[in-house]
C-alpha cells in the first residue's frame, strides 16, 4: 500500500511455544480511523506491544514513516518519539500528580534529562494544556490530582495526554471499557476527531461501539489477520461469523 | 527562586529554622558565645546536619524516583575517604617536616615523602604511598575527587544496572551487593586505603593545629549547616516542575513514563548520580567531625540505616527526610550514649544501650505498617493537606481499579 | 631378659647366611674404641656406634639397647665392658654380651657407668632401627619402618635392603620397597639405580614423594663466568630478567668479589653529616643541600678531594651486571638424577593438578550446598510472593542458637542434634508465620516496604539475641562421627560435616520437590504463584498458602542454622554473614524456580572457591570480585539463569 504510515510486514512471535502473532501483516495510512476487533488471544494486545517496542518479534518489519523507518531494536522511549502514542485498557495516569502536570508532562516538547530539569512552561504551552483540559472535558479539574477523577475521567485524560503528545499514530486499547453510556458518546467523539489529522488504532470488544466509530475494521484470529472491510462487511463474513459464534 | 517558593512551601519554612537554629547555637557556643553547648555536642549538631543531607539525597533517589538504593553511604564514605586522604596527607606532611627540620641535613623530596609514606602507612606494614594517594598532597585536586569518585561509581554502576532494567527488590539487592563489595574491598590491608585501620586523626586541621576545637567544630557546624541548605534548595529545584513530575512518574509507573518518550534510564541515571554527588559532600563534610573512617563505616547496615531514617521522617517529602535523619540519629546518639535513665520492670531493668537498637527496628516496623507517611504526616494532620481519599472498596483486585461511587455514576 | 636372648640366638641363626667368620667378638670392637667410648662425646661417638650396628654381630643389638638404656658398664680392671643389673644400691651383677654368662657382683666403686646423653642416646636409637626391622614382632618392624620413613638416613638403606627379602608381611614388603625407593632417591649411590627409584614416582600424589624429590631439583644462582665443568647447570641466565632482577644479579657480583657495591643513598648522606664544617660540606651551604642533585654535587666535590669513598653517579647496577652471564646451576651434581626428577614432578604435578581440580570441585560443591541451604527458603518466599525477608539471615542465626540451647540441655551431640533439626524447623516456622501474619500481609504490593519492614525485624531480633546470648561466640559441637575427614589421598580431603551438609542440602532438595510436585500444598502454591486472582476464584485461600509457604521457607532457614552453626561460630552476626550471599543466589539464580536456586548456588560456590585459588591469601579480595561479577552477570541475565518467559514475566 503506498503512503502508508505504519506498515507491518509478516512478524510473528511466540511465547514458551504458543505461536501469539503469525506472519501478521498491517498497514495504516496517515490520518485513519481503524478498529481492531478479535476474540481473546487473537494477539491484539500483542500487535500493539510489538509496535511500541514492548516486545520484540521473531521475524518480520515495522515500518514507519515516509522513509520507512524500521522500528524494531528501538526502545519504547524512542518509538514513542518517533511518533507513536499508546493508551492502556486500564486507564494509567499519574494519581499522585495535577491534571494540569499530567498534560504538561505529555505535551510535545524536549525529552532529554537536562533540558527537563531547567525547562519552566511558556506560556504556549501552558495555553496549549489549557484547551486540551477543556477538549477532554476537564477544563474544570485542571487544578485536582487525577487520583481523584472519576474512572471515565481518567480515560480522557489518559487520551488527552496522548494528543498532548501530538503523535501522528495513536494506539488505543479498549477505551470504552467500564464507560457510561454518556461517556462512550465522548470517548467515540474524540478518536474521530482525533483520526482526523493523524491515524488511530482502536481496539475494541463492543461492537456497539465499534459501530459508533463508523470506520474500517480489521478481525484477528490467531494471531493473524482473518478479514478486512467496514463493519457489516466483516460480520458478514463466514469465517468471522465461525470465529464468534464457534464452529 | 521565587517560582521555587512557590511551587515548594516548605522551603522558606525551612530556611527560617535552619537559619534560626545555627543562630541560636552559635550563640550558646564555647567559640561565640555563652558557652552553654559542649563542642562534642556542636560536634554531634554538625555530623546530625550532614546526615540530613544525605538523608536528603535518599529521599530524592528513593522518595521521588522510587529507586531504594541501599547504597548511598558507600558514596558518603567514599567522599570522607577523599577528603581523609588530603587531612590526613596534609598533616602528616606537616609532622614529618616538623620532625626532619632537627636533621642535620635539609630534607630532599624524596626523603620527605618516604617519612609521610612510612607514616601513614606503617600500621599496614607498607613503605609506599599507593598510586591512588597521587593527588592527596593537592586540596584542589583531592576535592575533585571527592565528587568525582563517587560520581563516576554512581555513573558507572547506575549505567549497568538501569540500562539492563533492574528495578525494584532486584536493584536494591544489587546497590547492596556494590556496598558490601566496596566495604570488604577497603577491608583490605592491600587496598591502598590503610585497611580497617581506616583513616584517623581528621579532626586536626592541616596547620590549624593553634586553634581550638570549640571553634574548629562551630566553623564545621556552620559549613554542614550551609551545605544542608544548599542541598534542600537544590532537591527543592529538582522535585518541582517537569523534571520532579517526570521522576514521580518513574516512581509510580515507569512503563507509562516511558510510552510519553521520557528516556527513563537517563532520568534515574541524573538522579543516582546527582544524589551520589550530594551524598559524597556529606560524607567529605562529616568525616573531619567525627575524626576517623574506617570501611565498617561503609558496611551495608549503615545504607540500610539511611533508608530507615528517610522512611521515619516521610518519603516524598524533603523536610520529612530531614525530620528523620535528626530525629532517629539524635536519639540514637542519646540512647547508645548511656544518657538515657534505665527502666525497672520490676523483674528486669531495661538498660537502653542494650535495647534500643530492639525498640528502633520494631518501631521502624511500625511506621512501616501504620504510618507509610512518616512524622511528616504530622504536618499533614496540621495542614489539612489530604491526599486523595476515595471512599470505598476497589471493584476489582488491580489497584486504580473502579470503585463502588465511581461505578454508581 | 630370656626373652632378649632368644631373640639374639634366632637373630644369629637368621643372620648366619650373612654373618662372617666369627674370629672378632663384640668385646673386640667395644675395646677397640674404648677411647672413644669412654670420652663418650656426642662429636666423636658417631662412628663407634656404626661400627657396632655394622659388625653384623648378634649381640651388637643388645649391646646398643643396653648402651642406650645406661645399662652398659665398664670394669676398671681390665677395662672390659659388660652390662649390668642392680643388686641394690651400690652393687651390680654383671653379664657378658656375648654369652649373657654371669660375671658375678661388683660394687660400683670398681665400676664405671657408660652414661650417654640425650644426644647420643637418640645416635643408638636410630643405629637400633636397622635391627627392630628385622624384628619377629610385626608391629616392631612397623614402628622402625614409620621412623626410618620419618627421618631416614644413608646408613639405613643397606640394612633396609637386606630386610626385604626376609620379610614375609605382603603389606610390610610394599611398604619397606616403597620406603627403599625413597631412601635411594636421595642416598642411592649410584644414578642408574636412583634414577629407577624416582621414575618409579609418577604421578604419585604422596607428600613425601615430593619432599624427597624437590631437594633433587633445588638450584642456586650463581655467576657463572668461572664454572666449573662438571656443574650441573639447569640454565643460563641474564640479569635484568623475570628470574633474575638486576639489584639480585649485582649482589652475586659483590658476593664474588668482582664488584664493590657504591656507597649507598645513607651511607653518603652520613658522609656529608661527618663533614658538616661551619654550617657549610663542601664548600656547599647545608641549607642548600635540601635536594638529591645537591647532595650529590657536595659528595662528588668531597670525593674528589678524596675525603669520602669515590663515587661515581654515572653508576647503574644494571649496566655492571649487563653482559655478566648467570647460572642457575642444581645442587645436586648429577644430570641423570636432576633431569629424572623434573620430569617425574612434572608427571606428578599434572597428577597433582588433576586432583587440586578435584578438591576444589568438592569445596565449591560443599560451599554451594550452605548457600543452597541458607537461599533456598528465601527463594520460596520471594518466588511465591515477591517478597523479600531481610530478617531471613535472622533467621539462619535462631536456628543456630536453638541447637545451642538444645546442646545445653542435653549432653548427647548426636541425640541433640538429631532433636535441634525439628525443633529449629517449629521455631522458625512459628516465627515466619507470625511474621506474615502480622507484617508482610498488611505489605502486599509493597514489595520495597516489606524489604524495610523485615529489616526492622532484623536488626531488632540481632540486637535481642545479642542481649540474651552475649557477643561472644557459643559453641554447637558435632557429635563424634561427624569429626575429621574423608581423605582419598594427600591433595584430596573433604570433612565429614561438609558432607552431611551436602546430603543434607539433598534431602531437602527431595522434600521441596515432594512437596511442590505431589502434595495439596504444593499444588496450591504453584497456582498462587503463577495467577493469586484466578487461584482464588478457585477456592484456594491465597492467605493460607502464603502463610504456609512463609513458614515453610523460614523453617528452612532454620534447619539451615544448625547446619551452618555446626562448622561456623554461632553468633548474633551468623546470618549477616549468610544472608547477602543468599541474596546473590536467589538474584542470580532466577525466581519462582528451584532449579535455578540449585544453579545459582552452585554458580556462586564454585566461583567463589574459583577465585579464591586464583588468590589464595585474599578471601576480602575474592568476595569483592565475585560480587562484581554477579553485578555484570546481571547485565546479562536481569532476571537469572532460570528466567520466568512470556507474557507471565511482563511485568
Amino acid at each position: 500500500m503506498n503512503g502508508a504510515l505504519l506498515e507491518v510486514a509478516a512478524i510473528s512471535v511466540t511465547f514458551d511455544g504458543f505461536k501469539a502473532i503469525n506472519r501478521l501483516s498491517f498497514s495504516i495510512g496517515p490520518a485513519e480511523l481503524r478498529a481492531i476487533i478479535g476474540p481473546n488471544g487473537a494477539g491484539k494486545t500483542t500487535f500493539m506491544d510489538i509496535v511500541t517496542g514492548k516486545t520484540k518479534p521473531d521475524e518480520g518489519q515495522v515500518l514507519w514513516g515516509e522513509v520507512s523507518r524500521n522500528l524494531i531494536g528501538m526502545n519504547e522511549a524512542r518509538i514513542a518519539r518517533a511518533g507513536i502514542g499508546r493508551k492502556f485498557q486500564r486507564p494509567t495516569v499519574f494519581e499522585d500528580q495535577t491534571v494540569f502536570a499530567n498534560l504538561l508532562m505529555a505535551l510535545k516538547n524536549t525529552r532529554a534529562p537536562l533540558a527537563v530539569l531547567f525547562y519552566t512552561p511558556k506560556r504556549r504551552d501552558v495555553a496549549r494544556v489549557e484547551d486540551l483540559a477543556g477538549e477532554i472535558g476537564l477544563a474544570e479539574q485542571i487544578r485536582r490530582k487525577a487520583g481523584e477523577l472519576s474512572h471515565g475521567q481518567k480515560q480522557w485524560l489518559e487520551i488527552g495526554m496522548l494528543l498532548a503528545q501530538d503523535p501522528k499514530l495513536l494506539l488505543v486499547d479498549e477505551p470504552a471499557a467500564g464507560m457510561t453510556l454518556g461517556e462512550r458518546e465522548h470517548t467515540a467523539d474524540l478518536l474521530r476527531e482525533a483520526a482526523k489529522t493523524r491515524a488511530v488504532v482502536v481496539v475494541e470488544h463492543d461492537m456497539e461501539f465499534v459501530r459508533r466509530l463508523d470506520c474500517k475494521v480489521t478481525v484477528f484470529h490467531e494471531g493473524s489477520v482473518l478479514a478486512e472491510g467496514s463493519l457489516d462487511h466483516v460480520t458478514r463474513n463466514q469465517d468471522v461469523i465461525d470465529v464468534y459464534l464457534g464452529r | 527562586m521565587r517560582t521555587l517558593f512557590r511551587t515548594t512551601p516548605s522551603l522558606p519554612v525551612f530556611l527560617a529554622v535552619l537559619v534560626v537554629f545555627t543562630l541560636g547555637v552559635t550563640v550558646l557556643s564555647e567559640a561565640y558565645g555563652i558557652g552553654a553547648l559542649s563542642t562534642s555536642f556542636i560536634k554531634t549538631l554538625g555530623k546530625t546536619a550532614c546526615l540530613a543531607l544525605v538523608a536528603i539525597a535518599m529521599d530524592l533517589v528513593w522518595g521521588y524516583t522510587g529507586i531504594l538504593s541501599l547504597g548511598h553511604f558507600a558514596f558518603f564514605g567514599l567522599g570522607g575517604y577523599m577528603i581523609g586522604m588530603w587531612l590526613m596527607y596534609a598533616r602528616t606532611e606537616l609532622i614529618v617536616l616538623d620532625s626532619l627540620a632537627a636533621a642535620p641535613l635539609p630534607p630532599t623530596p624524596g626523603e620527605i615523602s618516604d617519612a609521610i609514606a612510612g607514616q601513614i602507612f606503617g600500621v599496614v606494614g607498607a613503605a609506599d604511598l599507593p598510586m591512588v594517594w597521587m593527588f592527596a598532597h593537592s586540596f584542589w585536586a583531592q576535592m575533585a575527587l571527592v565528587v568525582l569518585v563517587p560520581g563516576l561509581l554512581a555513573l558507572v554502576f547506575g549505567w549497568l544496572a538501569f540500562r539492563s532494567r533492574v528495578t525494584g527488590v532486584y536493584l536494591s539487592i544489587l546497590t547492596q551487593a556494590m556496598t558490601l563489595a566496596l566495604s570488604l574491598y577497603l577491608f583490605q590491608n592491600d587496598s591502598g586505603l590503610r585497611g580497617n585501620n581506616g583513616l584517623s586523626g581528621l579532626q586536626n586541621l592541616p596547620g590549624a593545629d593553634a586553634i581550638p576545637q570549640a571553634t574548629v567544630s562551630i566553623w564545621f557546624f556552620w559549613a554542614s549547616a550551609l551545605a544542608l541548605l544548599l542541598t534542600y534548595v537544590v532537591a527543592a529545584f529538582v522535585v518541582s516542575g517537569t523534571f520532579g513530575s517526570v521522576i514521580r512518574g518513574i516512581r509510580d509507573d515507569e512503563a507509562r513514563v516511558r510510552f510519553l518518550g521520557y528516556p527513563v534510564e537517563g532520568f534515574k541515571l541524573f538522579v543516582f548520580v546527582l544524589t551520589a554527588v550530594i551524598a559524597a559532600l556529606g560524607g567529605a563534610l562529616y568525616y573531619p567531625q567525627a575524626g576517623i573512617i574506617n570501611p565498617a563505616e561503609i558496611a551495608p547496615i549503615a545504607s540500610i540505616y539511611l533508608a530507615v531514617w528517610v522512611a521515619i521522617g516521610g518519603r516524598g517529602r524533603l523536610y520529612g527526610a530531614v525530620i528523620g535523619a535528626c530525629v532517629v540519629s539524635l536519639l540514637s546518639t542519646w540512647f547508645t550514649g548511656g544518657q538515657a535513665p534505665d527502666l525497672p520492670l520490676g523483674f528486669y531493668t531495661v538498660k537502653w544501650v542494650d535495647w534500643w537498637q530492639v525498640g528502633l527496628g520494631f518501631s521502624f516496623v511500625l511506621v512501616t505498617l501504620f504510618a507509610p507517611k512518616g512524622l511528616g504526616g504530622l504536618v499533614d494532620l496540621v495542614s489539612h493537606r489530604l491526599s486523595p481519599n476515595r471512599h470505598g472498596a476497589a471493584l476489582g483486585p488491580d489497584t486504580g481499579a473502579l470503585r463502588e461511587k465511581e461505578a454508581e455514576q | 631378659m630370656i626373652r632378649r636372648l632368644i631373640t639374639a640366638a634366632l637373630l644369629l641363626v637368621l643372620c648366619s647366611a650373612t654373618a662372617q667368620a666369627q674370629d672378632m667378638t663384640i668385646q673386640d670392637v667395644l675395646q677397640e674404641h674404648r677411647e672413644a667410648l669412654e670420652k663418650s662425646s656426642r662429636r666423636t661417638i658417631g662412628p663407634v656406634i656404626d661400627a657396632i650396628a655394622d659388625s653384623d654381630l648378634p649381640a651388637a643389638r643388645l649391646v646398643l639397647e643396653r648402651w642406650r638404656d645406661r645399662e652398659m658398664w665398664q670394669r676398671e680392671e681390665d677395662g672390659l665392658f659388660f652390662y649390668g643389673e642392680p643388686v641394690d644400691r651400690s652393687t651390680e651383677r654383671l653379664f657378658d654380651f656375648e654369652t649373657g654368662a654371669d660375671v658375678g657382683v661388683y660394687s660400683t666403686r670398681d665400676l664405671d657407668q657408660l652414661k650417654p646423653n640425650s644426644g647420643i642416646q637418640a645416635m643408638i636409637a636410630a643405629a637400633l632401627v636397622t635391627f627392630q626391622l628385622d624384628d619377629p614382632d610385626p608391629a616392631q618392624r612397623r614402628t622402625a619402618l614409620e621412623a626410618i620413613a620419618r627421618s631416614g638416613e644413608a646408613s639405613h638403606l643397606a640394612p633396609l635392603r637386606r630386610s626385604i627379602t626376609k620379610e614375609t608381611d605382603p603389606v610390610l614388603r610394599a611398604e619397606k620397597e616403597r620406603t627403599e625407593r625413597l631412601l635411594t632417591i636421595t642416598f642411592g649411590a649410584a644414578d642408574a639405580e636412583r634414577v629407577a627409584a624416582i621414575e618409579h614416582f609418577r604421578g604419585s600424589l604422596f607428600l613425601d614423594v615430593r619432599a624427597a624429590l624437590n631437594p633433587l631439583i633445588a638450584t642456586t644462582t650463581v655467576y657463572a663466568a668461572d664454572l666449573p665443568p662438571d656443574a650441573n647447570v639447569k640454565r643460563r641466565l641474564r640479569a635484568g630478567s623475570a628470574d633474575l632482577p638486576v639489584a639480585e644479579a649485582f649482589a652475586l657480583l659483590v658476593e664474588a668479589g668482582l664488584a664493590t657495591p657504591p656507597p649507598t643513598a645513607d651511607e653518603r648522606k652520613s658522609a656529608l653529616v661527618a663533614r658538616i664544617e661551619n654550617g657549610q660540606v663542601a664548600g656547599i651551604p647545608v641549607a642548600a643541600l635540601d635536594t638529591q642533585e645537591a647532595r650529590d654535587r657536595a659528595y662528588a666535590t668531597l670525593a674528589a678531594q678524596g675525603d669520602v669513598p669515590a663515587w661515581d653517579p654515572q653508576f647503574s647496577e644494571a649496566r655492571a651486571v649487563e653482559e655478566t652471564p648467570f647460572a642457575e646451576v642444581y645442587t645436586e651434581p648429577s644430570a641423570a638424577v636432576t633431569t629424572a626428577a623434573e620430569e617425574t614432578l612434572r608427571s606428578i604435578n599434572h597428577t597433582v593438578a588433576w586432583n587440586q581440580v578435584l578438591d576444589l570441585s568438592l569445596d565449591g560443591l560443599s560451599l554451594a550446598s550452605i548457600y543452597f541451604l541458607a537461599a533456598i527458603g528465601l527463594a520460596i518466599t520471594f518466588g511465591v510472593m515477591g517478597v523479600i525477608n531481610m530478617a531471613h539471615g535472622e533467621f539462619i542465626m535462631m536456628g543456630a542458637y536453638t541447637g545451642y540451647v538444645v546442646q545445653q540441655v542435653i549432653p548427647d551431640y548426636t541425640v541433640s542434634i538429631l532433636v535441634a533439626i525439628p525443633l529449629a524447623f517449629a521455631v522458625t516456622f512459628g516465627a515466619g508465620v507470625a511474621m506474615e501474619r502480622l507484617i508482610i500481609r498488611r505489605l502486599y504490593h509493597r514489595p520495597l516496604e516489606t524489604l524495610l519492614a523485615t529489616f526492622g525485624v532484623s536488626i531488632a531480633l540481632q540486637q535481642i539475641a545479642k542481649n540474651v546470648f552475649g557477643t561472644q561466640v557459643r559453641p554447637l559441637t558435632a557429635p563424634d562421627w561427624l569429626d575429621g575427614a574423608l581423605v582419598l589421598n594427600d591433595v584430596v580431603g573433604i570433612s565429614y560435616i561438609r558432607i552431611a551438609i551436602f546430603v543434607l542440602a539433598l534431602i531437602f532438595l527431595g522434600i521441596f520437590l515432594f512437596i511442590m510436585q505431589k502434595t495439596r500444598l504444593g499444588l496450591e502454591t504453584r497456582a498462587v504463584t503463577q495467577n493469586p486472582r484466578m487461584a482464588a476464584s478457585m477456592g484456594i485461600n491465597p492467605g493460607r498458602v502464603n502463610m504456609l509457604t512463609f513458614g515453610f521457607g523460614s523453617g528452612i532457614a532454620g534447619i539451615a542454622g544448625v547446619a551452618i552453626g555446626l562448622y561456623a561460630k554461632v553468633t548474633s552476626e551468623l546470618g549477616q554473614d549468610y544472608i547477602v550471599q543468599s541474596f546473590m543466589t536467589v538474584v542470580v539464580g532466577g525466581v519462582g524456580n528451584i532449579w535455578g536456586t540449585l544453579l545459582g548456588a552452585g554458580l556462586i560456590g564454585f566461583l567463589q572457591k574459583g577465585i579464591e585459588w586464583f588468590n589464595p591469601s585474599n578471601t576480602l579480595a575474592a568476595q569483592t570480585y565475585m560480587i562484581i561479577f554477579i553485578i555484570i552477570f546481571i547485565q546479562f541475565r536481569p532476571k537469572g539463569i532460570i528466567a520466568l518467559k512470556g507474557r507471565a514475566a511482563g511485568d
